[in-house]
Parts: structure tokens; C-alpha cells; sequence
């Protein structure tokens, strides 16, 4: 761990200004938790059924699928925690935004059409609509929270309320099925894994070259002085969370091409689990710390408890618990962490 | 020598039974490093009964750290530790407290929401027999103690309805309360009006009578020949000497702190006065101050003097457009604009040296160049959003250069920087945007001798290549050594402009309290 190395490091460095003291990235750490983990089960994996955690691809690539929908979310949900916010409306985005998405991507033999008007479109209509929806939906929440200072956590729990009731409401819960096959495809094989890896990477980007990432970083860490250095605090307040409604958009877009069918109760839940992947992640809920690596490796590691558990015939319920558990240890961590670094 | 245990200590001191050593606190050899930094090396200290025995030294030349250490906030990596003759052992603030060791902190610790009792006997509240806290006997014990201390407040006043020295009164209270016999103060005049700082010597003078010990951190030297007894000198993590304050003057510490000679306070020069670049009439802000006009031209140090709470902050709050102001105009080179928001300040020129480094200031979980190119980052240095990393830096390194910030590398967390340093990050920051109207609120308080020196140079420098400068400043000596003109301020109006040639510190303080 990076602060260990430097507490180690000899008194004597006082006299000759330690001219580029090494510093290990953050995320190494978790990285090992990750990796520790994976051997774990790994172990357990031979104890208990007699065959490897590791050398399966077909359960790695199930595993890496299943949390690309969280993972994408996280990393919108990252950046509005980074700036001292939280977005809980992302799970309901994703189940209003699979209705939507859904019913412009139905096949023209569809038996029930809601649009019949409007069937068998190109998959480019479903995509730019549902995105849209996500957008949307992020630009009510950034702007309720910069220009009506209601705490985050509440615009952001209405929002999630609401925009579940609209999911229901647009076919009064009844599910949509018959989607092209254009439009299934983007679930399709590894899709869902490069399209989060990609946001990723370019959110990761964006955080630490850009300057709306340090934009970001210095609104989370104090707003106050961001607005005396110039910043529009408000404006950017907007545009991060615009961001993390696109993406919850697209996680459901995802969800929806992945699953071949439009459920208004998808997505419940994957607000606490993008939450739980950014947090295990190193991303301080006290904002101004986070990083994008750290939040896919918490995303792998929510990914990897749940799928070794299964492997492991482990009870779904004893899941929850243990996973809940781990989730603690990750904030604990953080938080013994930062005490070591301010009693610096 | 056996160590005594805090609980012991605490039964001992409630028994009234006064061991008879002649120091109250005595630690010597104490060594303590941080990553990159030997804080404090071979240290020693004593402090006797009924004295105030004061702390000079440089900002990060350890006086802070081992106070810390002896409020049990940090542990040392060496030392031994005698209290009343009895060897100790910290490991926590709440032994220190149970030793009868209390500190109050520069930052104030205090629960905003809650009420000065519920403060003041926080995890000591009376309790009735039902386990419910008796809020009436609080209020009798707070009353009771303010009244030992001379402290007008209510005890049922909420703390962030109170003003500065009155949230440091309460902490003092709240020391005191612990019946400690050791109370150390770090910097408790920085926020106070001079009338507040007599009102906290005559509580220090009580206290000194009942044979307690203080220890005075300060970087006044007024305050030290006025209130202590003893001083120690650090300087650089080492302990440089130890004085009777009626044996040195004020040279002397100097020399002692920076280990050479500092000649010239005030460097100001003289430099041309060019045109007029700021040009305020009748500006107000509702419910803060209104008809303030003054012109401000090229090469000029304008001080802006009066007493906290004048308003003199909110006057430059409102010229950066942190406040925008309700009444009267602002132009700049001849233009009226109207400033709706900093970024309109500093698209107009301007730049904001906030009073409060902490809150308004800094970024402080991020890096020394994080904080330093926050605000050159609205002035390009990007293409299509992506920052010119290795331009920022070059620049970074030329201002810790330039400004001297002694820190190892610009990826320094600034939380783990000293008050000076800390300072001088943000100036950098202003500077790099090359500003040509500097508002500077409160430059260098609580910043050391020598950083400070260092500041006033810079100023001085700065108002000689043609930078207007409106400089507010709490301390006489600074507004009258570094200005051209001085605009006084007198609950929210404008009392008058003088010149340098006429100030006075009595026709400031006439035209301040007038």
C-alpha cells in the first residue's frame, strides 16, 4: 500500500526534500483484495466441488456480464459521489428506460404492438430514446440539486419514486416483448462488457485530464472555493449529473437488449449496487476522492462474490448477507485509510 | 519512575492534594517525524505553576505538533513526559484531558447545531436519576462558569449563531471547565478584535492566578510582551531557547525564530501611480454595507482598515461577485460592469485571496497543483476540454519556485502542508492567472514571521509592475507600512480615505470606531 511505503520512509529525507517520493496508485490495494479474493474462491472452489473458480471462461464472462448494467451505472454514480452527491434515481432510469427503449424496438410480427404504427424501426431509434429518457431525467436531477440546494440524496430519492411510476405507468406494467433482432444484438456476446469498459475508459479520461474532471474533483472536495476560483458550480452540478442519467439510459438500453423483453421492475436495486461497486472502489462518499479504476475493480469484485457464492452452491440469502458485509469492510477500510492520511 | 495512569490522575487532582514540584508540565527529548518531514527533533519544554509561558517560531517549526502531542492528539516517536513530577504516558486526547491537560485548537471544535452548555459538557452532561440530562443544572453550571470568567453569553444560544471570538470564548470555557491546571492555547487572538483579545488576557490573567499554567502559541509579538512570562523559541523542528520575556526584546525572538535578521518589515516602495482601473460609487449589499466609493489605480496598495464585522470582507466579497451587490457601480478601466459571479471578476481582471483559507480557500484533500491551477483552468491551457498537463506544471513549479513553498513535490495533499505554505499555494493560484486588480483579504494571518516578510515583499513587487492591489488587513502596522491610501470602515458605511502621508494608527482607530 502506497502510505505504508512512505511512513516507512527514513527520517533522514527531512534535509534532502524527498524530490519525487514514490507514489503507488490507490487502487493497488483493492486490486489485491480482488485478485485475494478470486484465489479464495479459487481454494474453496477445490475444497468444496472439486473443480476450479479460475479456469472456467464460460462462468468469468457470465460473471463479467452480469455486472457491466451495474458497472455502467457506476460509473456515472462515481462522478456525482466524487462531487459530494449520490444519484439513487439510476435503477428506476434503467427500469423506465427499458419500457421506453422497448416499445420502439419491437419486430413488425409483433402480436402486441404498443406502437403499431411503429414497428420493426432501425435499433438507432430505441437507443437515441432511451437515452434521451436518461438524459432528461439527469438534467431535472442536476438542476433541482443546483438551483434549489435540496440535498442530493433527496432529488435524487424522488426522482427514483417517480421515475419508477412513469416505468409502470407507460404500459400499466404490462411487460413489452418481440424485439427486432437489430436491437437484441446490442446485448449480444461480449457487447455489454465492452460498451461499460468503454464508458469507463472514457469517463477515466475525462476525471483525470480533463477539465471537467478537475472541475469535479474541486467541487467535491470544496464548492465554496470552486465558485470563488471561477467555476460555474451550478452548471457543472448539471452536467455531472446529466452524465449519470445518460448512463443509467444506457445501462437500460443494455438490460433490455440483453434480457429481449421491456419489464417495468427491472433495475431495482442497481442503485445500491453501483453505489456499493464505487465505494469498494475507493471513491469517498465526503466527495473530492474517487478514481474510475477503482470503481471497475469494486464492480469485478460485487461480480466475483456473486458468482463464487454461486459456484459455491452457497444459499442466495447468505449472499446478501456477506455481500452486505463486504461492502462494509470496503467503507471501513476507507475510512481507516483517510484517518491515516490526515493523521499525516 | 513508575507512570501513573490517567484515572489516577483524574482521582488524584479531584482530591485537591497538591504535589509540590515547581514545574506543572515538563517533556524532554521528544522526537516526532512524518512522512518526508522530521517534525520535531530532541524537543524540551517546561512550564511552571501560575505562569503563560509563550510559543514563537516559524509556521512547521513544531510548536503546533508538540502541543499536539501534549494534548494527546499525536503520538511521539520519543520523550518523556513529567506532569507535576510524575511521569506520563498520552495516548489519547481524553487522557490528556483526564490529566488536566486541555487544548484549545486553532480550528475551532465545536458542534454548530447544538447549544454552548450542551457544548460545553458534552459526555459530562448532569443527569437525573432516569438518565435524561437536567438541562436546567447545565444552564446553572455554564452560568455559573461564565460569570468565574466574565463571559456575556447565553447558555442556550445555538454555536452558529455565534460570532468567532465568541465560539473561541466557549472553547475556553469549555477548557476550563475540566478544571485542567495546563491550558494551552494555539493562536486564540487570530479571529479577535482588539477588544476581544483584552477581554481573553483578563480571563487568562484569572486563570493565571489560580495557579494554572498556560501555553501561549501566538505569532503577535505585542500579545507575548504583554501576557507572558517565559517564552520558547523553535525553529525548524528544534528547540531554540528558552527566555524570561522581560529579558528579550522583540529583535531578539526575531533573530532567535528565523536565525537571521529580518531589516525591513514593510518594503513597500515607491512606484508610479498610474490611471484609475477600479472605480467603485455608492456600492451596497443589502443588510451588509452601502455607499462605498473609491477609486483604485495602477501600482496603488489600497488597505482597507476597520474592525471585524465592518463589513470590509463583504465589500470585497461583493466586488468578485461572490455576493453580487444589490446598489451602485462597479467599472473597471472606465467600463461599468456588472459582476453577477467570480468568473465575471476574473474575466474582468480581478482576483480573490478569500479571508478564510480553510472554507473558502482550499481544496484540501487535493494536491498542491490541483489547488494551484484551479482558477487558470477557466483561462484556456486546454484544448477541447483536455488540460495542457505539462504547461500547468511548468507553471506550478515556476510559482513554488518563485513563492518559495517548501514542499517536497507539487502531488502533496495541501491538508498536510503549514499555514504559511498553505497561504502561499493560494497566492500562487491568483498569480498564475496574472491578475491586474489583487484583492487580498486578510494576507497573512496567521502566517509566520518570515513567510510573512516574504508576502509583503511579493506585494510590494506585484503593485511595482502595475498590479492594483486592495489589501484588507486586522493589523494596524500592515495597512500603514504596506499602503498608498487607507479606506476605513465602520459598521457596513465608508468613514473615510486617508493618505499615507496622514495615517496614523489614532486617526485609523478614530475613523474605525467613530
Amino acid at each position: 500500500m502506497a502510505t505504508e511505503i512512505s511512513s516507512t520512509s527514513p527520517p533522514a529525507a527531512a534535509d534532502t526534500p524527498a524530490a519525487g517520493r514514490r507514489r503507488l496508485p490507490p487502487e493497488l490495494s483493492i486490486l489485491g483484495v480482488m485478485i485475494g479474493m478470486m484465489l479464495l474462491f479459487e481454494v474453496l472452489g477445490w475444497i468444496f466441488v472439486g473443480q476450479s473458480f479460475i479456469a472456467n471462461p464460460l462462468r468469468l464472462k457470465i460473471m463479467i456480464l452480469q455486472e457491466s448494467e451495474i458497472g455502467i451505472i457506476a460509473v456515472g454514480v462515481t462522478m456525482t459521489i466524487i462531487m459530494a452527491g449520490i444519484d439513487l434515481s439510476s435503477g428506476s432510469v434503467v427500469g423506465m428506460t427499458a419500457m421506453i427503449a422497448a416499445s420502439l424496438a419491437q419486430a413488425a410480427d409483433a402480436p402486441h404492438a404498443i406502437y403499431p404504427s411503429l414497428l420493426g424501426l432501425s435499433p438507432i431509434f430505441p437507443v437515441a430514446a432511451g437515452l434521451l429518457c436518461g438524459l432528461l431525467v439527469g438534467i431535472i436531477n442536476g438542476w433541482l440539486i443546483a438551483y434549489t440546494k435540496i440535498p442530493p440524496f433527496i432529488a435524487t430519492l424522488g426522482m427514483m419514486v417517480s421515475a419508477r411510476g412513469v416505468a409502470d405507468w407507460y404500459t400499466n406494467g404490462q411487460p413489452i416483448g418481440n424485439l427486432t433482432d437489430s436491437f437484441a444484438a446490442i446485448g449480444a456476446g461480449w457487447w455489454p462488457v465492452f460498451i461499460f469498459l468503454g464508458v469507463a475508459f472514457i469517463f477515466h479520461i475525462a476525471l483525470r485530464y480533463t477539465r471537467y474532471g478537475k472541475f469535479t474533483y474541486a467541487i467535491g472536495a470544496n464548492p465554496l472555493a470552486a465558485r470563488v476560483s471561477g467555476i460555474d458550480v451550478e452548471r457543472h452540478t448539471v452536467v455531472v449529473y446529466m452524465f449519470a442519467g445518460l448512463l443509467s439510459g444506457l445501462s437500460g438500453i443494455v438490460h433490455t437488449a440483453r434480457a429481449i423483453s421491456g419489464q417495468a421492475g427491472v433495475g431495482m436495486g442497481f442503485e445500491l449496487d453501483a453505489i456499493a461497486a464505487a465505494v469498494i472502489g475507493g471513491t469517498s462518499l465526503s466527495g473530492g476522492v474517487g478514481r474510475m479504476t477503482g470503481t471497475v475493480i469494486g464492480a469485478v469484485i460485487l461480480g466475483i462474490l456473486t458468482s463464487g457464492f454461486t459456484f459455491l452452491n452457497v444459499d442466495a440469502h447468505y449472499q446478501e448477507i456477506i455481500k452486505g458485509g463486504v461492502i462494509i469492510a470496503a467503507v471501513v477500510a476507507d475510512q481507516y485509510r483517510q484517518r491515516r492520511r490526515k493523521s499525516v | 519512575m513508575a507512570t501513573i495512569s490517567p484515572t489516577t490522575a483524574e482521582i488524584i487532582r479531584q482530591s485537591g492534594v497538591v504535589p509540590g514540584a515547581e514545574y506543572l508540565l515538563e517533556v524532554e527529548g521528544v522526537r516526532k517525524a512524518f512522512p518526508g518531514v522530521l517534525a520535531l527533533d530532541d524537543v524540551s519544554f517546561r512550564l511552571k505553576r501560575g505562569h503563560v509561558h509563550a510559543l514563537m517560531g516559524e509556521n512547521g517549526a513544531g510548536k503546533s505538533t508538540l502541543m499536539k502531542i501534549i494534548a494527546g492528539v499525536y503520538t511521539p516517536d520519543a520523550g518523556s513526559f513529567r506532569l507535576k513530577g510524575q511521569e506520563i504516558k498520552l495516548t489519547s486526547p481524553l487522557d490528556a484531558l483526564k490529566y488536566g491537560i486541555a487544548m484549545i485548537h486553532q480550528e475551532l471544535n465545536l458542534m454548530n447545531f447544538m447549544t454552548v452548555a450542551e457544548n460545553i459538557w458534552i459526555r459530562r452532561e448532569p443527569l437525573n436519576s432516569f438518565g435524561l440530562v437536567r438541562h436546567d443544572e447545565m444552564r446553572r453550571r455554564t452560568q455559573a462558569l461564565f460569570k468565574q470568567l466574565d463571559i456575556p453569553l447565553d447558555p442556550e444560544a445555538e454555536i452558529r449563531d455565534l460570532s468567532v471570538a465568541n465560539r473561541q470564548m466557549v472553547e475556553i470555557a469549555k477548557a476550563v471547565s475540566y478544571d485542567s491546571d495546563v491550558l494551552i492555547m494555539d493562536e486564540p487572538t487570530s479571529a479577535l478584535t482588539e477588544r476581544e483579545v483584552e477581554h481573553l488576557f483578563k480571563i487568562i490573567r484569572t486563570l493565571k492566578s489560580q495557579g494554572k499554567g498556560i501555553v501561549y502559541i501566538t505569532h503577535k509579538m505585542n500579545e507575548l510582551f504583554e501576557i507572558a512570562d517565559e517564552v520558547s523559541v523553535f525553529r525548524d523542528g528544534r528547540f531554540v531557547g528558552e527566555h524570561a520575556a522581560a529579558d528579550v526584546t522583540r529583535d531578539d525572538i526575531i533573530r532567535l525564530m528565523v536565525g537571521r535578521e529580518i531589516t525591513q518589515m514593510f518594503p513597500k516602495e515607491t512606484v508610479p501611480i498610474g490611471d484609475v482601473v477600479l472605480s467603485v460609487r455608492e456600492l451596497g449589499l443589502e443588510g451588509r454595507f452601502r455607499g462605498v466609493s473609491f477609486d483604485l489605480r495602477k501600482g496603488e496598495i489600497l488597505g482597507f482598515a476597520g474592525l471585524v464585522g465592518s463589513g470590509r470582507s463583504n465589500v470585497a466579497e461583493t466586488l468578485f461577485g461572490v455576493t453580487p451587490a444589490t446598489s451602485g457601480a462597479i467599472l473597471i478601466n472606465g467600463k461599468e460592469i456588472a459582476i453577477k459571479n467570480p468568473g465575471m471578476a476574473m474575466d474582468a481582471g480581478m482576483a480573490f485571496l478569500t479571508e478564510d483559507r480553510k472554507e473558502s480557500g482550499l481544496f484540501l484533500l487535493l494536491d498542491i497543483m490541483a489547488n494551484m491551477q484551479m482558477a487558470l483552468l477557466r483561462h484556456g491551457h486546454s484544448t477541447v476540454g483536455f488540460v495542457k498537463e505539462r504547461e500547468i506544471e511548468a507553471l506550478c513549479l515556476q510559482q513554488k519556485a518563485r513563492l518559495r513553498v517548501r514542499t517536497p513535490d507539487l502531488e502533496e495533499p495541501v491538508i498536510n502542508l503549514s499555514g504559511g505554505n498553505q497561504q502561499k499555494v493560494l497566492i500562487a493560484r491568483w498569480l498564475m492567472i496574472k491578475p491586474r486588480i489583487l484583492i487580498l483579504d486578510e494576507p497573512t494571518r496567521g502566517i509566520d514571521v518570515g513567510a510573512k516578510a516574504e508576502i509583503h515583499k511579493l506585494i510590494a513587487e506585484l503593485a511595482g509592475q502595475g498590479v492594483a492591489v486592495l489589501m484588507i488587513s486586522s493589523e494596524l502596522p500592515e495597512v500603514l507600512g504596506m499602503s498608498d491610501r487607507i479606506l476605513v470602515m465602520h459598521e457596513g458605511r465608508m468613514t473615510g480615505i486617508v493618505d499615507r502621508k496622514d495615517a496614523t494608527q489614532v486617526r485609523i482607530m478614530e475613523l474605525a470606531s467613530q
